[in-house]
């Protein structure tokens, strides 16, 4: 058994009568590769501005490699390792690719690692020849890859990612999906939120379904395609 | 930055990289050879023309200082402060208040003016601070500027009785505070009294070189970088593990320093100051000067301050009514014509037919 990198209990938070985390319990081994699914509205992303420090639980812990830090501001968290890859893409439009990349990693590398380590993600994200653009003109795509790219800037332990591959086309997506297995093979632990089920298939080792705040079903994919209830609440009834 | 650093008398070469990147506009030997043909120029300036003349060129060479600080807050960090008046009157005020009592021996008028730029930056620190570690952002942190600029006016301008003194110094409410002694340099054989002429036109040159060439290893660092992200995408930065409050803070309070250098810069060449300095008018003004000129960019900030400010004085000579109304068309023809700004537009294209012709 591997050690536990994350681990959430008792989460809960409320918007007046709305729930959005019903006292949640998760937890997450160092190196997996972990998907959360789950129906509009079954609080995902809001699960993802609680650990990232963006609301504050009204009940609950969240341990991240071994240290308490539901008291900790966001700045802070991702400084212990958490990173994080938003839906809409997190980039500086007006700076250049390569401003951007440097923004990510400069409080971790200086001078020639620095510059070593930029022209290291611009081949990862395949924006070689792209360095001097401003990032606003990239495709959707390759903002996508872009900001994935900065996200693993901060060197960090566990890459949150909400839904990585939204607007990407087909090929895209399967490029990012390597991606990610190569970023979790250099030992960075992986928790993405998707709703496209063959991206799932690919990238996820164990799956989470989220359901009115609530953990309502994990296990393998194959566990979760074929259990009754998740079909009901959403593979059934939400045309994907 | 193309220039490597292993190369022999690389001091000189890094100090140089350090000076360009992309976060300022101009670069290479055709910038470079520009910008000292334009200060050899400056310097140059007081041998053709008489000292009243020199005296009204050091005039606009003092705005300048504020107009930078607030290219750094506003265009490069992104927030919007209306309140630059705010630091430039209360160090101009300190200036007034210390002279007075200190007097202009021993150069104590340049721990004045020091001493003047450290209580504005300090007031600059405070006050961004509150603001943002209480999460006041956007439009809301111009209506606290101005809120604060307005306040120290209206304050200033009911100390006109005889118990509103701080020593020597009696504050005068709305006339204002005068006869402090101009800057003071001590000098074997008699102090050099630094009246508007050549002598403080040459300090204020230098001031702007040295604040310009400043700035711009600062905007092109990595603390620079972080600046620009966060006009970009503040969200992104925090979430890249950068404290944004802290940045934030730091560069309100730089260009707060710069609106105080400004400040008691313009106490000693005048040698009066009044609350109407950091009235609603006053501080309208240095957004007027960065936006024409191009707030993005402290060296289209620069020069579009001295153009603007010397039209400006133009204006008011040949037809003192119009002159704010033209500032504001000014503003107005910018922001709908040119937002990058006028200088920055016409840098560009210089830049594009440079380098079609080679």
């Amino acid at each position: 058994m591997m050690t536990e990198i994350l681990k959430v209990q008792g989460l809960r938070k409320a918007f007046g009568g709305v729930v959005v985390a019903n006292g949640i319990d998760f937890s997450l081994s160092a190196g997996a590769m972990h998907c959360l699914i789950g129906p509009n509205g079954a609080g995902k992303s809001s699960f993802f501005r609680l650990l990232l420090g963006e609301h504050t639980p009204d009940a609950g812990t969240i341990t991240f490699d071994g240290s308490d830090i539901t008291g900790l501001r966001s700045f802070q968290r991702i400084r212990r390792g958490i990173s994080v890859k938003f839906q809409v893409p997190g980039i500086f439009k007006a700076l250049s690719v390569r401003q951007n990349l440097e923004v990510a990693f400069q409080e971790h590398r200086h001078g020639q690692s620095l510059s070593a380590t930029v022209r290291e993600m611009l081949d990862f994200t395949d924006l070689r020849g792209e360095d001097k653009t401003p990032a606003g003109i990239l495709s959707h795509g390759q903002q996508q890859w872009l900001e994935i790219a900065m996200a693993v800037g901060v060197e960090p332990k566990l890459l949150l990612l909400d839904e990585p591959t939204a607007g990407m086309s087909p090929d895209e997506t399967r490029k990012t999906g390597e991606m990610l297995h190569d970023l979790n093979s250099r030992g960075i632990t992986i928790l993405a939120v998707e709703h496209d089920m063959a991206f799932v298939e690919q990238i996820a080792r164990r799956v989470t379904v989220l359901h009115f705040g609530s953990i309502f079903a994990e296990g393998t994919i194959a566990e979760i395609i074929d259990h009754p209830g998740v079909q009901e609440i959403y593979l059934g009834t939400a045309d994907v | 930055m193309t220039i490597s650093k292993t190369s022999s008398g690389s001091r000189a070469r890094n100090f140089l990289a350090r000076l360009e990147g992309p976060q300022t506009m101009g670069r290479g030997p055709a910038f470079w050879t520009t910008a000292t043909v334009a200060t050899g120029a400056a310097a140059a300036y007081p041998l053709i023309a008489d000292a009243w003349t020199v005296g009204n060129a050091a005039y606009f060479l003092i705005w300048t200082f504020m107009a930078m600080g607030l290219s750094v807050i506003w265009g490069y960090a992104g927030v919007l402060s209306f309140g630059q008046t705010a630091f430039f009157g209360l160090a101009g005020y300190a200036y007034g208040v210390i002279t007075l009592n200190l007097g202009a021996a021993y150069g104590l008028t340049i721990l004045a003016l020091v001493l003047a730029v450290v209580i504005g930056g300090l007031f600059a620190l405070v006050i961004g601070y509150f603001m943002f570690y209480g999460r006041i952002q956007g439009v809301f942190i111009g209506i606290v500027t101005l809120s604060v600029t307005l306040v120290l006016e209206t304050f200033m301008a009911q100390t006109a009785g005889p118990q509103w003194r701080i020593g020597e110094a009696r504050l005068n409410g709305f006339n204002g505070m005068s006869g402090m002694p101009p800057l003071t340099l001590p000098w074997f054989g008699g102090d050099i009294v630094l009246y508007p002429g050549p002598s403080l036109y040459y300090l204020l040159l230098g001031l702007v070189v040295v604040s310009y060439l400043g700035l711009r290893i600062m905007l092109n660092s990595r603390f620079g970088n972080v600046l620009v992200a966060l006009r970009e995408n503040p969200h992104r930065v925090a979430m890249l593990g950068y404290d944004v409050r802290l940045y934030q803070t730091l560069a309100f309070a730089i260009g707060g320093a710069f609106a105080a250098l400004s400040g008691a810069l313009y106490t000693a060449w005048g040698q009066y100051i009044t609350p109407s300095s950091m009235g609603l008018t006053s501080a309208a003004l240095p957004i007027v000067w960065v936006a024409v000129g191009g707030r993005r960019d402290i060296t289209a900030t620069l020069i579009g301050t001295i153009i603007v400010l010397a039209g400006f004085q133009m204006l008011t000579i040949y037809g003192s009514q119009y002159a704010l109304i033209v500032m504001g068309v000014l503003l107005l023809v910018t922001v709908l014509v040119a937002p990058q700004g006028l200088v920055v537009g016409a840098m560009t294209l210089l830049g594009r037919i440079f380098r079609k012709g080679k």
